[in-house]
């Protein structure tokens, strides 16, 4: 059984007539252990999916099922890493991973649940700025901050809307190399949103192209089936990888075009 | 050198060019438009005993400036710790509640601008009593920085952190005392510097209409022994408090603010 089922979900906003559909019927199946990639243009209801996804605002129609049973609500077994980190600033490194930690395990002795917020925070190499706030923090010290703060918790899945899209082309590099790292350590179920083609072929086990919105549909899936552990210079050289990427990247830009040719041909006809 | 000279020139020699201004023209007014008024030099000799003992207490009300201000004090920060004890947590509600917000909002809006010297009659009939009636004035008066602010704070809160404490699956305390509240603090803190600016302004009124002991009952009393001298002092004493007052807040308030 899949661990998490969509079928025909559908989400618009806005008040009726003037009604924009952002989500126009997603059917997404994962496996337990996969580390899937959803790539899409910006602007395309990637963030309205992953919302769906962890509970925090409802479809209209269609059915989120987890392991069978439908989402209603944020739940403790999704951990979701946010597009801008959204840590609490007046907190510093330690206790914001600590305010999730303390909340699921309080049930634990103190001293465990600290020795666990120490593990996580050491996972993502902090240690040293455990007790820093995060305006003390680099761009991508504070990415690990909030990978850090997710995986503590312990999910069965980890939903990442565009975790590295705010970082410098260096960091990001650096940073997909640990989330694979950090990934091979505990295979967790992993979703990726992210609008990087490369990005999401290097990391995943299965790459799904999301057409442009309004009306957002997924794609194909393609299998990624490339070894692992990939590395990241030798990869851009391997055939494999070149034909995966460019054939997402084919898909999105006809999917692009046949929307905007469309538009073209609904559109009223000035009047001169 | 030269950034230090116009440093000092800045933070120091400006405003007390603007102090002398201002005791310029008031020496001049006193020597030629009004004579009742009393000269700087006039007032000083008057107020002397006052400010060099400032504590010394020679009758119930004839006392130095500074327990004067003591009373005042005292009770000021007994109705503002009344105004931001009801403030606040109204203010959240609020916040946090359209229907509340529709059914409290109107009603706010129309006592806010009532002025204590109309409260004050009311808390008379309510306690019996001055010192009670006094508190409530400043309270009700007071309060309403302190509830707006803060209702403002709690709408301010960005999504994002609302969307962490979901996901995270925090309890309504823990939301409350780690999410809610830090977020809200600096424009609560706003909101507790200008209630007390308000409970400050309201204690003289509140003093003079009760004869209650303190900077303002002393302003009253001597305008009513004609000791004009001593008026202005307990204008420039409620100036110079009330501006300490507002800095120390001010400081408080510049901790709070997170980047």
């Amino acid at each position: 059984m899949p661990i998490l089922e969509l079928k025909d979900v559908r989400k618009g906003y806005g008040p009726p007539g003037r009604r924009s559909e952002v989500l126009g019927g997603i059917n997404l199946s994962i496996e337990r252990g996969e580390f899937v990639s959803i790539v899409g243009f910006s602007g395309s209801g990637k963030t309205t999916l992953i919302s769906i996804l962890a509970g925090l605002i409802a479809p209209d129609s269609g059915s989120v099922l987890l392991d069978g049973k439908p989402v209603v609500a944020p739940g403790r077994e999704r951990a979701v890493i946010f597009q801008n980190y959204s840590l609490l600033p007046w907190m510093t490194v330690y206790e914001n991973v600590a305010l999730g930690v303390d909340q699921a395990f309080r049930d634990w002795p103190a001293d465990r649940r600290r020795a666990h917020v120490e593990k996580y925070v050491g996972m993502v190499k902090l240690s040293a700025a455990m007790g820093k706030k995060p305006q003390e923090l680099s761009g991508g010290m504070r990415q690990r901050v909030a990978v850090a703060r997710a995986l503590a918790m312990d999910p069965e899945i980890l939903l990442m809307d565009e975790p590295l899209g705010a970082l410098d082309a260096l960091t990001r590099a650096t940073m997909q190399d640990e989330i694979e790292r950090i990934w091979e350590q505990d295979r967790k179920t992993v979703i990726l949103i992210t609008n990087d083609v490369d990005e999401g072929v290097l990391l995943a086990d299965r790459i799904i192209a999301m057409t442009p919105g309004p009306g957002a549909t997924l794609g194909p899936s393609v299998t990624v089936d490339l070894p692992r552990p990939r590395n990241r210079k030798a990869i851009n050289h391997d055939p494999r990888f070149k034909e995966i990427r460019n054939g997402v990247i084919q898909f999105l830009l006809q999917k692009s075009s046949q929307r905007r040719a469309q538009a073209v041909a609904s559109a009223p006809v000035p009047v001169q | 050198m030269k950034l230090k000279n116009s440093f000092r020139w800045d933070v120091l020699l400006l405003p007390m060019v603007g102090v002398a201004v201002v005791f310029i023209l008031w020496a001049i007014t006193s020597a030629t438009m009004s004579k009742n008024l009393p000269s700087p030099l006039k007032t000083w000799d008057a107020s002397r005993p006052y400010i060099v003992e400032p504590f010394e207490k020679r009758g119930e009300l004839d006392q130095g400036i500074l327990r004067f201000t003591w009373y005042s004090l005292v009770l000021v920060a007994k109705g503002y710790a009344l105004a931001i004890l009801i403030g606040t947590p109204l203010g959240f509600w609020l916040g946090l509640s359209k229907f509340f917000t529709k059914a409290f909002d109107p009603i706010i809006q129309v006592l806010r601008p009532v002025s204590p010297l109309a409260w004050l009659p009311l808390g008379l009939v309510l306690f019996e009593k001055s010192h009670p009636a006094a508190i409530f004035t400043i309270a009700i008066c007071a309060m309403w920085p302190t509830v707006l602010n803060t209702a403002l704070g709690v709408r301010a809160i960005p999504q994002d952190y609302l969307n962490v404490a979901k996901v995270l699956g925090l309890s309504r305390a823990k939301t409350l005392f780690k999410v809610l509240l830090p977020a809200t603090m600096p424009y609560m803190f706003t909101g507790f510097r200008l209630s007390l600016g308000i409970a400050w302004l309201v204690i003289v009124a509140v003093e003079m209409l009760t004869g209650t002991p303190g900077v303002g009952g002393f302003l009253w009393q001597e305008y009513n022994s004609l000791i004009y001298e001593h008026i202005i002092l307990c204008i420039g004493t409620i100036g110079v408090v009330g501006f300490i007052l507002d800095r120390l807040m001010s400081m408080v308030e510049a901790r709070f603010k997170v980047a």
